[in-house]
């Protein structure tokens, strides 16, 4: 029998792991002779408080919601994919030269090409890695920390070489022609006769996040090879005695993983930049790792995961720009946030489930 | 290229090489002990700015080197709480760790200094200085033997000596005394440990300790010798490239020094374009140097150049049985 109930487990847990974080974020900020209560005003208004604001949120959440289901469907197949950051910088490259190569008649079927090509480019770069964790035996983590290392020198190169155009210093592509560039949410509201800011980078990638998530559900719970990955991620031993082969699930579930990763680049370089830059990842990678943990590596959780970091990224940014509060405070809370839900979550566990089963206790004495 | 150019990129190496080094025995100790670390980074980080800072304010770079030693400390303590006391993932645990680093130390420097993100540049009493062995500048005019005394072996900060030392240390410390064989004991079979009466989780805590205190001096390294002063993320992934390292050792301390050294001269030569294109004949891309110590570890792990096996419970927290 469980200690505890399954809501404590799914929302208790993290919430309380959650809220240690940002306690301990707070007391910094505190520390530091700022006031806690201005800087969290400042984050909700600066984040939520207008449709210009959300539209920052929802880019940056964009951004977590694919990261975050890569390392969650990863998580499924008990394997850490440290590699998020290196699969969606490669993804970024497969979607620049979508763009820059294929002459699009019109955004959406270039979008299309783009989820094709990013994901392909993500899903190679995590195959690698896949392939020797499941056929050579070597550890995914360190291959995927390796890749990432890799894959920064390879766009580097690609950045300051082949890509360049001719004559330009920056190490950048060229920008995406006209026919590439995806509506933004103002386009798309406007629509549906809503008004919202036009400034603000979210772009229809967030619908393909969505899509994204609810397929992966369907993927996870709902299809044979989700039941699959599960019992895999449970047990490798009674997998493998239920006919299941580990080298299959280990390759689908990373190659899976890093289309996710690689399919980021669709928001941020094709809707945002529209263009390839250096460094165009800019950590969501990792970021993934404490969205998918957040959420328990459930899509719905990485979605909820995702809109909070989507906050705090944003918040943060306008915390950088209007206090004395350096930005990079988000990272801090990110930080704790891996540490608490992650890291130390028997540490939170270990005293619920005493308290769970002295109430139980107290239940029983009370009704016998 | 002649023989000048040569020992100066040797030089380079030997102090690329150090942080490496001491990054690299750090991560040793832990995973000998069954304690994954992919927290190096983070620690050196932290010793980075942690020194830099404290060499600047009290203007001595030992308390320097003491307070970067204590911070690494703080958070090797974190990472045995997460992975030993609380049987919490290694290497999630060390993912936070590196994030806690890299956000910190920015957030402190920012607060403290006022100047972007890094400490004011250190000088005098604040920074370590090389040391001249005896007779350096005698025989610096014999050649070859002379000049290498002298360009190659002298001239290097008590650092650099330091984490050569360790290097026999810990290969005498990790197979030839009592402490050593339990510790690598704990890291294949912590269960037969336990019933011989050793606490596995004392070691484990010993094991993650010595690795903070070597990353200290890795970071202290870093901010007050390599360079004068903390400037953001100045570990520059050397955490990461240790730990490809220890792989490449394949866990063992003279293997460290050569696979640091290796790395080390990597990185070394990449500074040096001039000299691979008069050497070689063809440029070489930077960015292939740059990767090149991930891509060697790739090919190690891979198992197609020798079999790279981890210490047998390395990843795993310990349950003792009731």
């Amino acid at each position: 029998m469980d200690v505890m109930p399954k809501w404590a487990d799914v929302v208790l847990i993290p919430l309380v792991g959650l809220i240690m974080a940002f306690v301990l974020s707070g007391l910094m900020v505190w520390a530091s002779g700022q006031d806690p209560w201005d800087a969290i005003n400042l984050m909700i208004s600066g984040s939520l408080g207008s449709t210009y604001a959300w539209g920052y949120t929802l880019y940056y959440a964009t951004n977590f919601i694919f990261t975050g289901l890569a390392v969650a469907i990863a998580f499924h197949a008990r394997m850490f994919n440290i590699g998020g950051e290196g699969q969606a910088a490669l993804g970024g490259l497969g979607v620049a030269i979508c763009c820059l190569y294929i002459p699009w008649p019109h955004w959406s079927l270039a979008l299309i090409g783009a989820v094709i090509t990013g994901g392909l480019f993500g899903a190679i770069w995590a195959a690698i890695p896949a392939y020797l964790q499941a056929k050579r035996g070597s550890h995914i983590v360190i291959t995927t920390i390796m890749f990432n290392f890799i894959a920064a020198a390879l766009m580097n190169y690609m950045l300051v070489g082949p890509l360049k155009p001719r004559g330009a210093m920056e190490p950048a592509t060229g920008k995406f022609p006209e026919a590439t560039h995806l509506p933004t949410l103002h386009d798309f509201f406007g629509v549906f006769g809503i008004e919202w800011s036009k400034a603000p980078p979210a772009n229809i990638t967030l619908l393909v996040g969505l899509a994204a998530c609810f397929l992966l559900w369907v993927l996870i719970w709902r299809t044979r090879l989700g039941y699959e990955i599960r019992a895999y991620g449970h047990s490798e031993s009674a997998a493998k005695y239920a006919g299941i082969s580990p080298t299959k699930i280990i390759m689908i579930a990373m190659i899976i993983s890093g289309a996710l990763a690689g399919m980021m680049a669709i928001n941020n370089v094709m809707g945002e930049a529209e263009r390839l830059v250096l460094n165009n990842v800019e950590g969501a990678g990792f970021i993934g790792i404490a969205v998918a943990l957040m959420g328990r590596s459930h899509p719905l959780g990485v979605l909820i995961a995702a809109l909070l970091f989507g906050f705090l990224y944003q918040g943060g940014s306008e915390l950088g720009l209007w206090t004395k509060i350096p930005r990079e405070m988000v990272v801090v809370i990110q930080a704790l946030v891996i540490l608490f839900t992650g890291a130390l979550d028997n540490m939170i566990r270990m005293p619920l489930e005493r308290m769970f089963l002295a109430l139980r206790r107290k239940r029983i004495v009370a009704e016998g | 290229m002649d023989f000048n150019t040569f020992l100066q990129i040797l030089d380079a190496t030997v102090r690329l090489a150090t942080p490496l080094l001491l990054a690299c025995l750090a991560g040793l100790y832990s995973e000998r002990a069954g304690i994954f670390d992919i927290g190096l980074e983070g620690k050196m980080l932290a010793a980075a700015f942690i020194s830099a800072a404290a060499a600047f304010v009290t203007g001595s770079v030992w308390l320097g080197l003491l307070a970067g030693i204590g911070a690494s400390m703080l958070l090797s303590i974190v990472h045995g709480m997460a992975s030993i006391t609380f049987r919490g993932n290694q290497l999630i645990s060390g993912v936070a760790i590196n994030f806690l680093a890299a956000g910190l130390t920015v957030v402190l420097a920012i607060n403290w200094f006022g100047q972007g993100g890094r400490t004011p540049q250190l000088s005098g009493g604040g920074r370590l200085t090389p040391i001249d062995l005896p007779f350096a500048q005698a025989v610096a005019d014999v050649p070859i033997i002379g000049q290498i005394y002298a360009e190659l072996i002298s001239g290097h900060t008590i650092l650099v000596y330091l984490a050569l030392a360790f290097v026999p240390f810990t290969w005498w410390l990790l197979n030839r005394t009592r402490f050593g064989l339990r510790l690598r004991a704990v890291g294949e079979n912590p269960a037969a440990v336990d019933t011989a009466g050793v606490s596995v989780i004392g070691l484990r805590y010993a094991a993650v300790a010595i690795c903070g205190v070597l990353c200290g001096i890795a970071g202290a390294y870093l901010a007050t010798a390599l360079q004068a002063g903390f400037t953001k993320d100045m570990s520059a992934g050397r955490g990461f490239i240790a730990l490809a390292a220890l792989i490449f050792a394949k866990w063992r301390p003279w293997h460290a020094l050569g696979a640091t050294l290796l790395f080390g001269f990597l990185q070394a030569i990449s500074l040096r374009p001039d000299v691979i294109e008069a050497v070689l004949g063809f440029k070489i891309q930077i960015q292939l140097l740059d990767a090149l110590p991930y891509i060697l570890t790739v090919v190690i792990l891979a198992g197609f150049v020798g079999r790279a096996v981890p210490p047998r419970a390395g990843g795993a927290p310990y349950v003792k049985e009731r």
